[in-house]
């Protein structure tokens, strides 16, 4: 059933439909609709969830570190300055190959001060070994969401589910809900395996010399790899049941594009109107979204960009003295590769800054001059 | 795309209105899109909402610029906000003020239209005189003055909004003002 719902309020259903047994957060804006709403339905008797109120963000990782390896379905949800503070157990989580779920609200990092969004927060956690899709309209919130508590608890290993401040977080839309029977055939409860229990102790994490750590990276990072055909199963198991199928790279109107966006996010939603207007005016453009940041769909990028005239990145970030990373991520999978086009880099939208349909098919068009410069920063004020 | 703003004081519910109209024009059957003021609300501060209506899917994820369409909650915001910001000539203007539409000075290019909002919400209980609760009231003068949702389903999300409005005061207020605004 369709119901209009912000996104910040889609984030929460899911966890409640998705059967979260331990939820801990903490508040912070934009994220803080998620927390009031999970905690009401606690309250409410509606979601059959433990609530565990903390201090800070780090504490509630670690809360949903230690319920996920007593075995439950752990989640929570956060922005910006409180993904920084749960970095290092945001490592501990992966490392540990605990499947914990996270809505991650990008916003940008302060100073400033600022609540608008960006990507830098949720980027900065690339190396964490959590798994990331970003989020191009509610809709796909609330079934990002879904897919990710049933792959990280295959592949055993967290999943970030992210999406822009107020451009989704505060933005109600409709969502189709899936009816809950029609939910849990889909997401059964977790099996765990090697679960905290005090009636068998083990020791979980302990110091680890040379002899073993590596080959216990090499585990994670191939477990990484296999997530993308866990991704690609799930998705299409999810298609079958909902008729929304989601691809990791997913293309619109790129069959003869010879100019590709590359974009992410809610970025991705609005690109679409950009690509019928300039095909509408006789131009070959097409747009492609990333959906999985982590695992990065290579072999998909390679398939849908080699072979095209250019590749303009629109990033909503920017690794500081380098280029917008996801730009980083698209050169590094085409290098070498016969029929590589230009990839050109564009920076835009930090801190909030509005990307309107009229600056994508600017930069689409800054993209196709015979001069454009392969890292731009796109509309800076003089 | 029918691009719509409302403009009210923080605690006005100007953000709630927008919900509900984009709610009950969804259950119409077309696609919607909401949104507030991107950024910090305080009370009593001017803020504004917005609302996307289209009979396509709604693709656009930016703020809106050029609406259509405006409503203004308070009457003292014409004067501290340029209400017609952005608006589309020949734009509708829909202002809760007990002032005729020629009085609030807001030029020859748009259609004006006032409603005394906060009398009739004062008289349906929905606050005071000094503290009146008019959004509901003003979302059913709304809806007569543009057309662009019909008032059984105006009332509908009215009162899926306020569950604890036993006596559905919001929801006859919305059509009180709707039976008695001008038609546009």
């Amino acid at each position: 059933m369709k119901q209009v719902v912000t996104g910040n309020h889609t984030v929460a259903h899911a966890a409640r439909v998705g059967r979260a047994q331990v939820v801990s957060a903490y508040p912070i804006t934009p994220q803080t609709q998620v927390v009031e709403k999970i905690s009401e339905f606690v309250a409410d008797g509606i979601m059959d969830a433990k609530f565990i109120k903390v201090e800070s963000e780090h504490s509630a990782m670690v809360a949903c570190i230690g319920a996920s390896a007593a075995g439950v379905r752990t989640f929570t949800a956060t922005s910006a300055q409180g993904l920084a503070l749960m970095h290092e157990v945001l490592h501990w989580a992966a490392n540990a190959r605990l499947p914990v779920v996270l809505a991650n609200i990008n916003r940008a990092m302060g100073p400033p001060w600022t609540i608008w969004t960006d990507q830098i927060d949720s980027l900065s956690e690339r190396d964490t070994g959590w798994m990331q899709f970003y989020a191009e309209s509610n809709q796909d919130i609330f079934d990002g969401i879904l897919i990710s508590f049933k792959v990280a608890e295959q592949v055993l290993l967290p999943a970030m589910v992210i999406l822009e401040a107020f451009f989704l977080s505060h933005t109600a839309e409709p969502v189709d809900f899936p009816e809950q029977e029609e939910v849990d055939r889909f997401l059964p409860p977790r099996v765990a395996t090697h679960t905290v229990d005090p009636e068998h102790p083990a020791a979980f994490g302990g110091l680890t010399g040379p002899d073993h750590y590596y080959e216990l990276k090499y585990m994670e990072h191939n477990a990484m790899l296999e997530a993308e055909e866990v991704i690609k199963r799930v998705t299409q198991e999810y298609g079958d049941l909902t008729g929304r199928y989601y691809k990791m790279a997913d293309p619109y109107r790129c069959e003869d594009a010879e100019t590709v966006l590359l974009v992410s996010g809610g970025v991705a939603s609005t690109a679409k109107d950009a690509v019928d207007e300039a095909r509408a005016a006789g131009k070959k453009l097409g747009s492609l979204k990333i959906w999985a940041f982590r695992p990065f769909p290579r072999e998909d990028v390679r398939e849908l960009l080699l072979g095209r005239k250019r590749v303009a990145v629109v990033d909503r970030n920017i690794s500081f003295g380098q280029e917008g990373i996801f730009c980083t991520e698209v050169k590094a999978s085409l290098y070498g590769r016969d029929g590589a086009p230009p990839v050109l880099g564009f920076v835009a939208g930090l801190g909030g800054r509005d990307i309107k349909v009229r600056d994508l098919l600017a930069i689409a068009e800054a993209a196709e001059k015979d001069d454009c410069p392969e890292f731009n920063w796109y509309g800076v004020k003089p | 795309m029918i691009e719509i703003r409302f403009h009210g004081r923080g605690g006005q519910g100007a953000a709630v209105a927008s919900s509900i109209i984009a709610d009950a024009i969804f259950s119409e059957g077309r696609d919607v899109q909401s949104f507030p003021m991107f950024g910090v609300e305080r009370r009593g501060a001017p803020v504004a909402a917005f609302i996307r209506v289209d009979d396509k899917p709604i693709r656009v994820r930016c703020e809106l610029e050029d609406p259509q369409y405006v409503m203004v909650l308070d009457p003292t915001l014409v004067e501290a906000v340029d209400v017609t910001a952005g608006v589309q000539a020949d734009g509708v203007i829909v202002v809760n003020s007990p002032l005729e539409a020629g009085e609030l000075g807001l030029g020859e290019d748009f259609r004006v239209y006032t409603f005394d909002g906060t009398t009739l919400s004062v008289e349906h209980g929905l606050g005071t005189r000094t503290a009146p609760i008019v959004n509901t009231t003003m979302l059913g003068v709304f809806a007569k003055i543009t057309g662009l949702l019909g008032i059984d389903a105006l009332e509908a999300s009215v009162k899926k909004y306020f569950p604890r409005d036993r006596d559905g005061k919001n929801a006859k207020a919305a059509r009180a003002a709707y039976e008695a605004a001008g038609s546009g």
